[in-house]
């Protein structure tokens, strides 16, 4: 994740202590750090996909028309590609953002409040964090694909 | 309460990026609770009549383009963040801020003229 390019003067000795392979993957990483990491990760995903989504909502509210269309691409498909292919990418954003959005309370309520800022406090809401967003995730990917 | 005065400039712009990181942030969670309630509490499979139903009082249009914007201006402050501690070169840094303008307000414009249109 961390790549700088090197521009350091010469003849400074120079402490690094992240290589990218090699050392990112042994790191030790409490599910404080994965919720920090996949926090910035969505958002810049969100961002990336934010032109999609604004075409989706847009197909989804503009007629009754285009919201079947839309709708029926989670069940046919849409040329080569299956209609579960669709369902995937669709729960993802959903993820996506509700994990974005959970992980953001929670830096919210350490903002709030300094006894917050504690390691256990760190690692019993960053589980909480995973446990809300996934449920959430499921709800509403079961109401928007019809499950109940 | 004790109060701080920054006389830095700089400290002053990035205090503002924080409050403003934080204040668009809440907006957004009120909004979401907002919908997700009417989605998961709706009876039965979701239709055309209530995802449009949702959005069309004008008020609802006003709320979600303001909400629109909160999005913008928070994930600009977001993307700056992550170029901040990635990229080094001013100039790609620039660029990639250009890139990141241009493409939230290609997003917010077609947001803003779908919900005028239905």
């Amino acid at each position: 994740m961390t790549e700088t390019t090197n521009q350091s003067k010469p003849n400074r000795p120079e402490f690094r202590n992240i290589h990218a392979i090699k050392d990112l993957t042994t790191y030790r990483m409490p599910a404080a750090a994965i919720v920090s990491i996949l926090h910035r990760a969505s958002g810049a995903i969100l961002f990336l996909l934010l032109p999609l989504i604004a075409w989706t909502f847009g197909k989804s509210i503009l007629s009754e028309v285009s919201y079947t269309s839309l709708t029926s691409i989670f069940r046919d498909g849409a040329s080569f590609l299956p209609g579960w292919f669709f369902k995937l990418i669709a729960i993802s954003v959903i993820w996506a953002f509700l994990h974005h959005l959970c992980a953001g309370l929670r830096h919210l309520i350490m903002d709030l409040d300094h006894s917050k800022t504690s390691k256990t406090f760190g690692k019993s809401s960053a589980q909480v964090v995973f446990g809300i967003s996934l449920l959430l995730t499921l709800a509403l990917g079961a109401k928007v694909f019809g499950f109940y | 309460m004790t109060t701080t005065t920054i006389k830095n400039p700089a400290s002053k712009t990035a205090l503002r990026h924080w409050k403003g990181q934080r204040i668009t942030a809440t907006l957004i969670v009120i909004f979401t609770l907002l919908i997700l309630a009417q989605l998961v509490f709706a009876k039965g499979p979701l239709g055309y009549e209530l995802w449009a139903g949702i959005f069309s009082p004008t008020w609802m249009r006003l709320l979600t383009v303001i909400v629109v914007l909160g999005i913008a201006w928070h994930a600009w402050l977001g993307m700056c963040e992550i170029f901040m501690d990635y990229i080094k070169s001013a100039g790609l840094k620039s660029g990639l801020q250009i890139f990141t303008a241009l493409w939230l307000l290609g997003s917010v414009a077609w947001f803003v003229s779908v919900l005028w249109k239905f």
